[in-house]
């Protein structure tokens, strides 16, 4: 079972938190793999809040054909994380070309775009990034988005961490969910690896999705364009809590009614029981039929846990005001925040959700009992 | 060689060898009691008087006589066509000895060439004679293991109902709870579906039996169990009652029954369920429903609105519909108005190579409340044995494809497709059903599994029986002889099918625990299936396993 770990902090930490974190819970994975997905940036990329960074892997023929595209499209590099690897990679990590985490001003005609319009452009551009290193394995694209890093590679977490350089100095964040990779494949694929990112909609997942195929079929058929890629059962996820609240408009909330609805019986004494019935009607093939744990995170940076109605995974919640951890085992929570009120830790059930919001003030325990907003804020 | 002059010897002349089904009859059990001719429902036996000479020859009186000719009684195997034993081994079930039974013939029977005396072919109840259905070769290999433990089938919670009514897209539904407007009804009902078996195709007291069972389901069991009509209305006093909100109410081209309904509108407690148009039946595409004059009685022709003993071919098409568009728009969108659009409308049609062509226009009509897909398996009661046997087109692949092709556009939860035609063929109900909701279809129908299992239909795909036509149904299922169809006690059907229904449920879960399924039906779910036929795999597009 991989091992996951994320925080939200009121001031930029380092990465590195997370990685450790992750190696406390190292009994449960076998370390063939790590995700690291940061946002609300701090550090060296704080200047750079509303430009798309590009995160990938690219070879040296990727890199050419991917400069050759950015230039045309109208991209401008502004900033780059320059990566210095060390000259062995450790076990299981492939030598790569370069590693690419880097900061584009958009073409000068998108400035006048809507944000929706925006949004789009950038994903089509990333899709086009996709394609193109799919053709000849030269270019892996992981998030094209403003004050988001993704970083994905084979090997041990803290390995790979240190090799790449991720406890430098000026390489913080606010917002962190990392994945300690427990491999179910011979043969690893990187583009299934957690976290999975899709327009500021970021998540990450424990167990498999039994329902993986009826849902897939389902998003695939929305006609969106973003949805695509499947390596895991897991993206799944991340896919149905951007249709629900970016595409729907759907609060979290609905979020967690979708893909765990009430029992039928139980939808009758349930205060928004009409309205529960009909979108359990309406979003039934995106029903999760566990075991999972979910964490997640908003284009805004509000971070959630939320389980499979059965609850046949582990997730703990705990924190201060100011720094939250949302931990797949007790030990990584244990070491991120020692000092917190333990009685005030949250391991939320079928129906709870968990969420700490921006302002990392507090940690919000919303259960689907609980009357909720249809619609997300604007 | 002598010659045979003083026998009459017809082109139809048989022999019992040249029957399907041969009756032995042992003299030495047998005491004579008669059950065995009275119970006959087609008089192939009858008292048979023997002549025997045997010949004693005593060694010391040459001139005593040699031969002594002695008579004695028992049973004897009419031979002509219209009294060709069926083998239903209703012989065997009341004989006190077990001193008869039928046996099936080691070859290939003669009467087949004979059974259309007067030029009129063959008509029949039960399914094509053809052992088996391409159901039973699937497996559901996707078991969970060590990375998601499988679920408990005895003590997780399972909800395993299904929808039947045209649900809203997602954005339509955001738009309607904006405008807190009309949505189309959708009922919420279990997956497994009595299908269409009319009043008068089946007897009072099945039918009865059936109802009753169906409302201890819903009532003491909490199952949604429902039932779909068939053509032929129901009794008033049913219309009138509380139970009609189990019934699927079903319309077809003979609009029999719906004088009846129509008038009792103003009259009804509960809305039924739902509306079932039959366009077509698995078993005979392409032909009308067909309640011979034999069943026609009093009550019958009552409820129908028609006059006793003549029969009820219902015309293939409806006839004031001439086109698809018109037949699927106008009568679902009438349907609708009738009930004040609170019950939703759909189709059913037979499994064809031209289905996908009505579901495009299904799916392009906004108030289709579903689709039923009828097979090739499934049964009847009555119809050509040339279309039983000849016409019609596999269930699996026609729903898969129907499935497939609401993924294409996107509006595979909006039409929820039920799948019917040899569902339990084998016995293997819940695997079948399984199999199909996992190819795509939201819940299944079935009809002939309920009669063999609630009521003990003898009928088999080995020809035997089969006679559900001509009102003899030896066990009272498909009789409106009351002399015949008093055998069945109502309330035995409903234990029965009570039994059915919660072993099913067992069975289900049995199969979509180990898949890591309890929290919705697996309508689609095909990376669970697999087969071992590489062609059969590459059309229903599921794995090949060896």
């Amino acid at each position: 079972m991989c091992r996951l770990f994320a925080f939200t902090s009121y001031e930029p930490l380092s990465p590195m938190r997370a990685i450790d974190a992750l190696n406390v819970m190292k009994e449960g994975h076998d370390g063939s793999g790590v995700g690291l997905y940061m946002a609300d940036l701090g550090g060296e990329f704080e200047g750079y809040k509303g430009l798309p960074i590009l995160s990938g892997i690219v070879t040296l023929e990727g890199l050419g054909k991917l400069d050759q595209y950015m230039f045309e499209k109208g991209f401008m590099p502004m900033h780059q994380l320059s990566f210095e690897p060390g000259r062995t990679p450790p076990p299981l990590t492939p030598k790569r070309y370069t590693y690419l985490v880097r900061v584009y001003d958009i073409p000068r005609e998108w400035k006048s775009l809507s944000e929706q319009e925006r949004s789009d452009r950038l994903l089509q551009t990333r899709l086009h990034l996709r394609k193109m290193g799919l053709e000849d394995d030269s270019i892996i694209v992981y998030s094209f988005w403003p004050d988001s890093i993704m970083i994905k590679e084979i090997g041990d977490p803290v390995e790979v961490a240190r090799y790449l350089g991720l406890d430098r100095e000026g390489l913080t964040a606010r917002t962190v969910m990392a994945q300690g990779r427990q491999n179910t494949n011979y043969d690893i694929t990187l583009y299934a690896c957690h976290p999975f990112f899709l327009q500021g909609y970021a998540t990450m997942t424990n167990g498999e999705n039994t329902a993986f195929v009826p849902i897939r079929e389902y998003l695939t058929s929305r006609g969106f364009p973003g949805y695509v890629g499947y390596s895991s059962d897991s993206e799944v996820f991340c896919h149905i809590l951007h249709y629900v609240h970016k595409r729907l408009g759907m609060s979290l909330e609905a979020y967690k009614h979708t893909i765990t609805p009430l029992k039928d019986e139980t939808l009758r004494r349930h205060p928004d029981g009409d309205t529960l019935r009909m979108m359990k009607h309406t979003l039934r093939p995106l029903i999760i039929d566990g075991p999972n744990m979910v964490i997640g995170c908003l284009p805004d940076h509000t971070m959630f846990m939320v389980q499979d109605s059965k609850k046949l995974r582990p997730g703990v919640c705990g924190g201060r005001p100011g720094l939250f951890a949302f931990s797949s085992e007790m030990c990584g929570l244990e070491y991120m925040i020692p000092n917190r009120d333990r009685e005030r830790d949250v391991q939320p059930m079928g129906a709870d959700m968990v969420v700490v919001d921006r302002a990392r003030k507090e940690m919000r325990i919303w259960s689907q009992w609980d009357r909720y907003a249809l619609r997300r804020a604007a | 060689m002598e010659s045979m002059g003083s026998l009459r010897i017809t082109p139809s002349s048989l022999s019992v060898k040249d029957l399907p089904w041969q009756v032995h009859w042992d003299q030495d059990k047998c005491t004579l009691c008669g059950r065995c001719t009275s119970v006959c429902p087609v008089r192939a036996i009858e008292l048979g008087v023997f002549r025997k000479r045997i010949v004693q020859v005593d060694v010391n009186d040459r001139s005593a006589a040699s031969n002594v000719y002695k008579v004695f009684y028992g049973v004897k195997q009419q031979t002509d066509p219209a009294h060709a034993c069926i083998g239903c081994a209703m012989c065997d079930l009341v004989c006190p000895n077990r001193a008869i039974r039928p046996m099936r013939a080691d070859d290939a029977d003669k009467l087949r060439f004979h059974i259309n005396q007067g030029g009129e072919p063959r008509k029949r109840g039960g399914r094509r004679n053809v052992a088996g259905t391409l159901l039973d070769h699937i497996k559901f290999t996707r078991i969970s293991m060590l990375t998601d433990p499988a679920l408990d089938a005895g003590r997780h919670e399972f909800e395993l109902r299904t929808l039947l009514g045209r649900v809203l897209s997602p954005e339509s539904m955001m738009a309607h709870l904006d405008e807190e407007g009309y949505a189309l009804p959708v009922r919420e009902i279990y997956p497994l579906i009595i299908g269409s078996m009319s009043f008068g195709a089946l007897s009072p007291t099945m039918w009865e039996g059936l109802q009753m069972g169906i409302a201890y389901l819903n009532e003491e069991l909490g199952m949604p169990v429902r039932m779909v009509s068939g053509e032929g209305g129901v009794p008033r006093r049913f219309l009138k009652s509380r139970f009609l909100k189990y019934m699927i109410l079903q319309i077809a081209s003979g609009y029999f029954g719906w004088d009846e309904i129509l008038h009792a509108i103003p009259h009804m407690k509960e809305d039924p369920c739902a509306i079932e148009i039959k366009y077509g039946q698995g078993a005979k595409p392409g032909d009308g429903g067909l309640l011979m004059w034999y069943k026609v009685n009093k009550l019958i022709s009552a409820i129908r609105g028609v006059p006793m003993a003549i029969s009820l071919p219902s015309p293939p098409t409806h006839q004031t519909k001439y086109s698809i568009e018109e037949a699927v728009a106008k009568m679902i969108q009438s349907m609708y108005m009738t009930w004040g659009f609170r019950v939703p409308v759909y189709p059913k049609i037979s499994a064809t190579k031209t289905s996908l062509a009505v579901l495009n226009n299904l799916a392009r009509n906004s108030f289709a409340g579903g689709l039923a897909i009828d097979g090739e398996d499934g049964g009847t009661g009555a119809a050509y044995d040339v279309s039983l046997n000849a016409m019609g087109y596999p269930i699996a692949s026609n729903i898969r494809d129907a499935y497939l092709n609401l993924v294409a556009i996107g509006k595979q939860n909006e039409l929820p497709l039920f799948a019917a035609g040899g569902v339990g063929k084998s016995g293997n109900l819940a695997a079948n059903a399984a199999a199909l909701i996992m190819l795509g279809a939201s819940g299944v129908q079935i009809g002939k599994y309920v009669m063999q299992a609630a009521a003990g239909c003898l009928g088999a795909e080995s020809d035997r029986c089969n006679i559900c036509n001509i009102g003899l149904c030896p066990k009272g299922i498909t009789s409106q002889d009351a002399r015949i169809y008093r055998r069945l006690d109502p309330e035995q059907v409903a234990e029965r099918l009570v039994d059915m229904f919660e072993s099913f449920d067992t069975e289900l879960r049995k199969i979509v625990a180990p898949l890591g399924r309890s929290t919705s039906l697996p309508i689609g779910m095909s990376d669970a299936l697999g087969i071992g036929d590489a062609h059969a795999a590459e059309r229903l597009k599921i794995s090949y396993v060896c």
